[in-house]
């Protein structure tokens, strides 16, 4: 055949497509159908309960890909996750429920008290390491719980209050969404609304991680002071981690309580936390991609477990009910089993089974 | 004043309580480098095996509590040999999160088992009261206190003249040097983590012969053990003792004085004490009152 041959799809040829997120034309494919999906799926699954699940995973998704700022690129353990969801959820209770203002200022105004809290949080993280700071923000758990529980005026004490920030921007309520005559339920529109949110805050963690900060918090979470000497400033990359993982972990927080519209002390516990790291270990350490791939996995396990109680033998459906298990320590025993046997046997998560399996065939038929 | 020393009185048996659990951290930070957060599911396990001992087999009260710690100390070696001995080398973040995650299997095992509700354990103890000058003082306060000074007194008796005690010290002080002698580490690593749950119980039993009796929320004690073990310092086993008996007295002061001087902190402060304590030691003494200053070498 006459002319030049065909560059290979993996050649990359300057800086400007090495750049590029979505680079090569499968990835672009993919990218394409993520879109479709991410429109069409609200109308293809319509019940009510699947659509509740995935709008919760989303959720979990945007505090995941927070947490894994923290705990997967700069390397703090953070046990204190439950903490700035339980602020964010409050502070959308009180911006966008009394004040009656609309999402984007609810939502910015969490981002903002969760990135202060993270201020006050971070600096502890320059003087522990390691142990130290999972304790300490261990601590902040119970702390925490202590307040939620007893600034009534904010948290209505045990009893919990309304959340009733409303979802709307301007004129749009994605609440009751009516496009071209036709009407969409709360649910549907709050898919659209978290599945967005879940693409931008991913995009700005994305482009955060490959950036100078990211390879710094890297540096950090490698080896602290060998970052130090190569120039990295270790203490303001880590305050800095712990500001903007708090900002999302309450921009998270405000999602669910204006979702689930009423929020009590129980929420932020000790579970919860576990819940988000058993969703970055299981979903991969380090990688953006897969604290998404562990929210949908880890995140919708509660809810279909409380759905098909009655169904799974030995599962009782309440506390004093009968069965060997209640629900709520069978989801306890499964993030702690997820948890440990990741550790032992995966420990670059589901999002390292991906990237190999991908290895595997972008270098087909050649094993290597 | 009364008031004032039978507060004291609880907080020395809370803080004994205490300092049977943080020695258990203390122990196996030494040897292993891990912070044990599954030591609370071990805990609430040893205490849960005691009340099948002393109420299920009716045994002697005094044979249960050996059996539980016995039986504990078993498993808590196993949970060394199948799970911990495999994260050997891996990063705090991992072994931290392997300890989190059996702590959050141990926990709905013990409930699939025993179940929810608060069990009486049989004890000798209940609910007795003697009075000495004066005081009215538990028989369940004075037997913890007891017993946590007979058991720290023969730890350390342990540890300073007894053979294993000392390999037990080598290999915290430098594990390679110990393997050189012929010291086995692997051995060293699951005594550590069978004293551990074996002091753990005690403390789990002593806490469940108290009047809340026992229930699954039992493992939380352990959690609030940590600010113990930290404000003594990590590797220090006598601030393990000297942390759990100032953090106990400190809780029980703040419940006994709860209406009178804390009531603008809301109600429950005494729950959060051990933890506000353990932030403002860390920010003027990170390494604990006794333990060792932590000097990093690049």
């Amino acid at each position: 055949m006459a002319g030049r041959p065909r560059a290979h799809r993996n050649l990359v040829r300057g800086y400007e497509q090495d750049l590029r997120l979505f680079g090569s034309p499968l990835s672009r494919v993919g990218l394409a159908a993520m879109l479709v999906t991410l429109l069409v799926l609200p109308t293809v699954v319509q019940d009510d309960f699947w659509l509740s699940v995935l709008i919760y995973s989303g959720i979990t998704a945007i505090g995941a890909i927070g947490l894994n700022l923290l705990t997967g690129y700069c390397g703090q353990i953070s046990l204190g996750h439950a903490f700035f969801i339980g602020a964010g959820a409050y502070c959308a209770a009180l911006v966008g429920g009394e004040a009656g203002l609309p999402l984007p200022v609810w939502l910015l105004a969490s981002a903002v008290v969760g990135a202060l809290l993270g201020g006050l949080i971070g600096p502890f993280a320059l003087r522990l390491r390691g142990h130290y700071l999972a304790i300490v923000t261990l601590g902040l758990i119970f702390v925490g719980e202590h307040l939620w529980r007893n600034l009534r005026d904010v948290t209505g004490g045990n009893n919990g209050t309304s959340v009733l920030a409303q979802p709307e921007i301007g004129p749009v309520d994605l609440g009751a969404l009516e496009v071209a005559g036709e009407n969409y339920s709360r649910n549907q529109g709050w898919f659209w609304l978290v599945w967005v949110l879940v693409a931008v805050v991913a995009l700005l963690a994305k482009n955060l991680v490959r950036t100078r900060p990211g390879r710094a918090l890297r540096a950090v979470r490698d080896h602290d002071q060998a970052a130090e000497v190569i120039g990295v400033r270790a203490g303001r990359y880590k305050i800095g981690a712990f500001m903007v993982s708090s900002a999302v972990a309450a921009v998270a927080g405000a999602l669910f309580g204006a979702y689930q519209q009423h929020v009590t002390p129980d929420e932020w516990t000790l579970l919860l936390s576990i819940q988000y790291i058993a969703i970055i270990i299981v979903g991969g350490l380090g990688t953006i991609f897969g604290s998404i791939l562990g929210a949908v996995f880890v995140g919708a396990l509660p809810a279909l477990i409380d759905e098909y109680s009655d169904a799974i033998p030995g599962v009782s459906s309440s506390a004093g009910g009968d069965g060997v298990i209640s629900v709520f320590a069978l989801n306890q025993a499964i993030f702690g089993l997820l948890i440990v046997l990741f550790l032992v046997f995966e420990p670059r998560g589901l999002a390292g089974i991906w990237f190999r399996v991908k290895a595997y065939f972008k270098a087909w038929p050649f094993s290597y | 004043m009364s008031t004032f020393l039978t507060n004291v009185f609880a907080g020395l048996a809370l803080g004994s309580t205490y300092a049977l659990v943080a020695l258990g951290f203390v122990v196996i930070f030494k040897s292993t480098g891990v912070i044990n957060f599954a030591q609370g599911g071990l805990l609430a396990l040893g205490a849960y095996l005691g009340y099948t001992f002393s109420n299920n087999l009716a045994l002697a009260f005094g044979v249960a509590v050996l059996l539980a710690c016995l039986s504990a100390a078993v498993v808590g070696a196993g949970v060394e040999r199948l799970v911990l001995r495999r994260m050997v080398g891996q990063p705090p973040f991992a072994v931290i999160m392997i300890t989190i995650g059996l702590l959050f299997v141990i926990e709905p095992l013990i409930t699939a088992i025993w179940g929810f509700d608060n069990l009486p354990l049989d004890n000798p103890w209940n609910l007795r009261t003697v009075e000495v000058a004066g005081l009215v003082l538990g028989v369940r306060d004075l037997w913890t206190i007891g017993l946590t000074a007979v058991v720290v007194v023969a730890f350390f008796l342990f540890f300073r003249f007894t053979a294993f005690g000392l390999a037990m010290r080598a290999t915290a002080f430098d594990p390679e040097a110990a393997l050189a002698q012929g010291i086995s580490a692997r051995k060293v690593y699951a005594v550590s983590w069978a004293i551990a749950a074996a002091l753990a119980t005690l403390g789990g039993i002593t806490l469940a012969a108290g009047p809340g009796g026992l229930s699954p929320s039992i493992s939380f004690i352990a959690l609030a053990a940590f600010p113990a073990m930290i404000l003594g310092g990590l590797d220090s086993p006598a601030g393990a003792v000297l942390g759990g008996v100032i953090i106990g007295l400190a809780e029980a002061l703040t419940r006994g004085y709860q209406d009178e001087l804390f009531a603008w902190a809301g109600s429950n402060v005494s729950v959060i004490v051990p933890y506000v304590l353990m932030i403002v030691i860390l920010l003027i003494r990170p390494y604990g009152l006794l333990g060792t200053k932590d000097v990093r070498r690049i």
